[in-house]
């Protein structure tokens, strides 16, 4: 039981990873139905520009709690920021020009900025994987194994109650960012039917290029999360990350942020269980086969609108 | 200078420090300052910084987007038009067009003499080697070509059919001790029916979902390479395979070998020269196929499919049948392929089979222009070529690779080759060409 409940603990933290990211694609693909295959990489520009912060202001573990939150806060705004411009001149380079030209275009432009923007980080950062020391340390004990010490330790450090809540604040203030003010309006009257938002007076590029910054601004929050969380990135995280994202953004239904969040979950539940349970070498073909089964099942996703073929 | 160029000026002006300040925001951290693990700070990081080199790069945004502006996007008169009057127009080219494909064979098939006896047997080594990898990928365009151009499915997978081809032959030469000719048959039932596996549950995706499944697949079949230690030698993969021989005459020195029975002296590129051979003859093996293909009633049914599916329900054609058919020949030939990979490296391993080699087959498929067979020539001369062509460069070729793939396909839309001949025309008319915009691809 102890175990289990470790596991859920770590499995909701990777997914709340998962499910930053996979908001970007959702997100996009909502909007312009295509698959952003370079987010996964945007996310691990993310974080490597959250890294250099980190090393450049010289924050370590030994400031005292507020002046590291405060730390830790100025470095997320500021990757935020330069990460929305990498996910902006994505757009406006590989994807604007190809608007309304055949489907298959942007998702080549798009493996095509994947590959560019993995080996220019691999080329300015080196290819070496950045180590961090663990900026938060210690966490509460939730069971201490037991009078005689037999069971096993369940720990809830502070980091993971860190990704959690940050997770849930974001994914609260998007739910009312989408639902509620005017930008998200125009977002969803763009994902309905461009030619008719445009004709009522919605900015279709300047709303398509926003819909990139906040993908891309939610993904380098997920690229510090990871960061903290493990401590360790390399140029090539972002392949992985971006496909488990991408797989949970299609579980959840493609198209709804719910779904996204809670697809991104699932793959993190899954991937943890599997690992804990059976073995680690074959998690990533746990959480593939789920997905394929998934979408035999219920090709639109859990929670995604069913499809209604038109002629 | 009168005011309007005045203006021009100064909106190019504009526009360019807009450009820059954004590769500024871009390259100022990411170039500027290098996370480091320095040796002097016991194993920590540190920041090196490159302020020089971020200069450079914002001044060649500035520079380049001004000169652009004042040169060609901005002005009335683009230097670009007045270049194209140099070029030949389309026209005369489209006549050539025809004369490419035998054009392209009769070089194909004479190349290793031409280079033989341009370089001499030791210098011609490496062009031959890339002669044979270019014409590899030329084979893995043909082939996914039948599931991406022709049947409209988006198969973002299809490098598991070059692995499962691959390991079947590594693996039946290991076990068993079959040879080359009877394996490499073996390796393309296998991969077709891997195709029809997979084919199966996807058959009521669409679309990206399709695209997404696909993809999945192909990272189970690389992780369970190399997670499967006893059977494929995990990460180690699978060394000294067979290499193939000429209908039982082994490629060596001494009695017996290809040269001793043909009279020859014995050179070692004797069998570089046969790979490259059979590595044409299978590719046009695979053209024939497809181009034979398309005139049978499945090759219609496929593109009848690619165009619209709904419409090809309603007429009757068994849709599940198109598909599996398309994805098991596509297969088929990705084993084929997969199985002279092995034998030409002597040496397999799941590194081979990343995404990366998918998404390079696809965009050699997409970049020649959807459904067109020269077209995958082309683009996989013009990328595998072009990516060889920067060896020197080593850390900077992927680079290179990517941009490539975002410039052409924004410049080309729909590929290089963006015409398509109708597979089927009423009788007594001339068949022509149909220009790209007209054909709308299906949503498969």
């Amino acid at each position: 039981m102890d175990y289990f409940l470790q596991q859920l603990i770590n499995g909701v933290t990777l997914g709340s990873i998962y499910g930053l990211i996979a908001i970007g694609y959702t997100m996009v693909y909502g909007i312009i139905g295509m698959i952003n295959f370079a987010h996964g990489d945007i996310f691990m520009v993310g974080a490597f520009i959250a890294l250099i912060f980190i090393v450049a202001f010289g924050i370590t573990a030994g400031l005292p709690v507020a002046l590291l939150i405060l730390a830790l806060i100025g470095v997320l705004v500021i990757s935020m920021a330069l990460t929305a411009a990498w996910g902006w001149t994505v757009e406006r380079i590989a994807y604007r020009p190809l608007r309304g030209s055949f489907r298959l275009a942007p998702l080549i432009t798009a493996i095509g900025a994947s590959i560019t923007l993995q080996n220019f980080v691999q080329i300015s950062q080196g290819a070496r994987n950045k180590p961090l020391q663990p900026l938060i340390s210690g966490g509460f004990t939730l069971s201490d194994g037991g009078p005689d010490g037999s069971g096993f330790i369940v720990q809830l450090s502070y980091s993971q109650i860190l990704i959690i809540v940050v997770t849930v604040v974001l994914m609260v203030g998007f739910t009312f960012l989408i639902n509620k003010t005017s930008l998200g309006r125009a977002q969803r009257a763009c994902e309905q039917d461009r030619k008719m938002a445009s004709l009522v007076g919605v900015n279709v590029d300047r709303t398509i290029s926003l819909t990139f910054v906040m993908g891309a601004g939610l993904a380098s929050v997920a690229g510090l999360m990871f960061l903290l969380y493990y401590g360790v990135i390399d140029f090539y995280i972002g392949f992985l990350a971006g496909v488990k994202a991408f797989t949970a953004a299609v579980l959840g239904g493609i198209g709804s942020l719910p779904g996204a969040m809670l697809g991104g979950l699932l793959i993190g539940l899954i991937e943890t269980f599997w690992s804990g349970y059976f073995s680690v070498e074959y998690k990533d073909v746990a959480a593939f086969s789920i997905l394929a089964i998934v979408l035999i099942f219920m090709p639109e996703g859990l929670l995604g609108k069913p499809e209604v073929e038109k002629v | 200078m009168s005011a309007k160029s005045e203006n021009l000026f100064m909106v190019s002006l504009k526009d360019a420090a807009a450009g820059g300040a954004v590769a500024l925001a871009l390259f100022g951290v990411l170039i500027g300052m290098k996370a480091e693990v320095a040796s002097g700070l016991g194993g920590q990081l540190g920041i090196e910084y490159r302020w020089a080199a971020v200069a450079i790069a914002v001044a060649i945004v500035f520079g380049g987007r001004l000169l652009l502006n004042l040169f060609v996007w901005k002005t009335d008169k683009p230097v670009t038009a007045t270049a194209k009057g140099f070029l030949p127009s389309a026209k005369p080219l489209a006549k050539l067009g025809k004369y490419a494909m035998p054009v392209f064979l009769i070089l194909a098939v004479v190349l290793p003499f031409l280079l033989m006896s341009a370089y001499g047997s030791r210098g011609s080594r490496q062009y031959l080697d890339l002669a044979i990898l270019v014409t590899t990928y030329v084979m893995l365009g043909w082939g996914l070509n039948i599931v991406v151009g022709l049947a409209g499915l988006l198969d973002l997978g299809y490098v598991a059919f070059y692995a499962v081809g691959a390991y079947s032959y590594a693996l039946l030469a290991q076990y068993f001790g079959f040879s080359f000719w009877i394996c490499l048959p073996l390796a393309g039932i296998l991969a077709a029916f891997w195709g029809i596996i997979l084919g199966f549950p996807v058959l009521r995706l669409r679309g990206d979902y399709l695209a997404i499944v696909t993809l999945a697949f192909g990272e189970i079949i690389r992780v369970v390479l190399l997670n499967w230690y006893d059977f494929t030698g995990g990460p180690d993969g699978i060394s000294g395979i067979p290499r193939p021989s000429f209908f039982g005459i082994e490629f060596e020195r001494g009695p017996g070998g290809f040269a001793d029975t043909f009279g020859l002296e014995y050179n070692s590129i004797h069998r570089i020269i046969f790979l490259y051979y059979l590595i044409l003859i299978m590719a046009l093996v695979t053209n024939f196929v497809t181009m034979r293909l398309r005139k049978l009633p499945v090759g219609r049914a496929w593109e009848a499919l690619r165009e619209d599916e709904i419409a090809c329900r309603s007429l009757g054609i068994n849709t599940t049948h198109t598909k599996l058919t398309a994805f098991a020949l596509g297969a088929m030939f990705g084993g084929f392929a997969g199985s002279f990979f092995a034998t030409r490296q002597g040496f397999i391993s799941p590194e081979s089979f990343t995404f990366i080699e998918s998404a390079v087959i696809l965009a050699i498929v997409v970049l020649g222009g959807l459904g067109s067979q020269i077209g995958v020539v082309i683009a996989a001369v013009v990328m595998i070529g072009g990516f060889e062509f920067f060896r020197g460069l080593e850390e900077y070729r992927m680079l290179v690779f990517g941009l490539l793939m975002v410039v052409i396909m924004v410049w080309k839309p729909r590929g290089l080759i963006s015409t398509r001949m109708p597979s089927i025309t009423l009788s007594g008319k001339k068949a022509k060409g149909i220009s790209a915009d007209l054909v709308q691809e299906g949503h498969g």
